[in-house]
Order: structure tokens, then sequence, then C-alpha cells
């Protein structure tokens, strides 16, 4: 499957227009709206994304008070991955605390847009949309004491006024199921 | 010990990448248990149509004399990654040693395959 040029550091986050569960719509903030911004890729099938998911959880629950926006995007096909439909992404999302809404991705195209690789594929945006983390929440997913260090990291770099030390690490996890 | 040694294969997909891991630590099993390491099968499964004839649910997918180290729980077959339950309950892309360990045992008490 051909991709977009990847978004990397530096770069303006692409547009992104999607509905949540229940069909409501969600963009990126606008400029100057948040302080930062958080958008990661994740599924309901993938053993790293499972067990990623508190630990950004907590993260969007920690960072939420002081204006941090997230968003959950999954982009798989759900026609040959069932467990990744729109009705089982809306079951997940109330059977668990979601701290953010969970988008549905069914044409791809904002997968595309991002050149986002696998789940989880983690991004972080400044007030200006401009990406300032990409990568990993933390350094492995099997270890819940890492609590997504690098994205902590990354929000409190940013939120101090100051660059991010640690800007990008490898994206860890399944791939993206494309169709 | 038995004197045929158990069959051992790891079945792998590459859209996952936990399967290198997931090898290391069976080789470091088999060494553990008095296994060659090396005599490991080593997989490929690239279309679904061959998860469907292998019976593979998932990447990594570890079988000893046939017996699936956590064995599928109605799961079914096709290409993706493959979600282990480790024995404190966390979620993994890997098996847990000790299950790999205890089907390794357990086949070599039963005499290979």
């Amino acid at each position: 499957m051909a991709q977009a040029t990847a978004t990397k550091v530096g770069d303006p986050a692409p547009a992104l227009e999607l509905p949540d569960t229940e069909g409501d719509i969600h963009t990126l903030p606008t400029q100057g709206e948040a302080p930062a911004t958080v958008v990661f890729w994740t599924c309901n099938h993938c053993p790293y994304a499972l067990a990623w998911q508190e630990r950004l959880a907590q993260v969007a629950r920690d960072y939420g008070a002081r204006g941090v926006r997230f968003l959950a995007v999954n982009s798989n096909d759900a026609e040959r991955y069932p467990r990744d439909s729109l009705e089982a992404m809306r079951e997940r999302v109330r059977e668990e605390d979601w701290p953010f809404p969970y988008l549905h991705d069914s044409s791809q195209q904002v997968a595309r847009d991002w050149a986002a690789q696998v789940t989880p594929h983690v991004y972080v945006l400044d007030g200006d949309l401009r990406v300032r983390y990409e990568g990993a929440p933390d350094a492995d997913h099997m270890d819940p004491a890492q609590n997504a260090a690098w994205l902590r990291e990354a929000l409190d770099d940013l939120l101090s006024g100051g660059q991010v030390s640690r800007a990008e690490t490898e994206p860890v996890g399944c791939s993206i199921k494309w169709k | 010990m038995a004197d045929e040694a158990p069959k051992v294969e790891l079945l792998w997909w590459q859209g996952c990448p936990s399967w290198e891991g997931a090898l290391a630590i069976l080789r470091e099993e088999m060494s553990a248990v008095g296994l060659d390491p090396a005599s490991v099968e080593v997989r490929e499964v690239r279309t679904d149509e061959d998860a469907g004839r292998q019976g593979f649910v998932g990447s990594p997918t570890i079988r000893i004399s046939g017996r699936d180290v956590q064995p599928p729980d109605g799961e079914p077959a096709g290409l993706t990654c493959r979600v282990y339950r480790l024995r404190d309950g966390r979620i993994s892309s890997l098996p847990d040693r000790a299950d790999l360990r205890q089907t390794l045992a357990n086949a070599i008490e039963g005499g290979g395959q």
C-alpha cells in the first residue's frame, strides 16, 4: 500500500476529521486552542495496543486537566479483522473507561495522510499543531512500570515551553491492517 | 528424558514484530530442558489461505509436539498478532516463559510427538 510521506517531528499535522463510536465528529483543535494534542493509532486486537492502553489512558487522565487533548484512532480493515469493527469499538468504549474519543477511520485516509504505521503509533502536537514527538509510549509494552514515560516526558517538555528532548522513538506494535 | 525429542514449531507472520523475541525465549527454554535449540522449525505464514490450512490464529504461534503453548480459545485462523495472557494477568505479544517450560516438559515426559 503506497503511503504518504511520513509525518515527522517538525511537520504540521495533517488534517483529521473522524467520527467517534457514537458518530460525533472530532477534529484537531484550532491553533492555540490546546497547549498540546496527542493523536495515537490503536486497535482492538493487537497485543501491543492492548498492553499499552491503560498507560495511555492514565496519561490522558493526568494531563487532561492541563488542557491536553487526546484522540485515539482505529484505521484497521474491519472486513478482514472483525474485532476492529465499529461495533466492536463501541462495545469496548462502553465496557471500559476511555478518557478519550475512539475514532473510526473506515476509509483509512487519515492513517495514509499521517503515514501511521503500527498500533500504537503516538504523535504529540504543540499548540500550533506541529508534530513535536512521534513514536512509542515508552520502551516496553510488557512493563507497566514504564508508565508511558516517553510520552509523559514529551508532554512535560512541551508544557514547560521547552524543546522535546526525546522527540523521536521507534513506534513498535502491530502493522496497521490495510485494505 | 524420552528417546525422541518433541517437535517444536514456531509459526510467524511479518505483520507482528514479536516473533524474533518469541524465538529467542523459546530457544532459551529448549536449552534449559536439554533440547537442541537449533531444532526448532520456524515457518513464515504468508497468506490467509496458509493461515487457514495451518490453523494459525496469530503470530507468533508455538507448538510443541503439536500442542499450542497457550491453546486458542475459539479465535479464527488469520494473519494477525497473537494476544497472550501472562500468568500474572498482563497482556503480552509473547507467551509466558512458564507456559513454554511446562509445555516442553510435558512433551518430553510424553515421549516427543
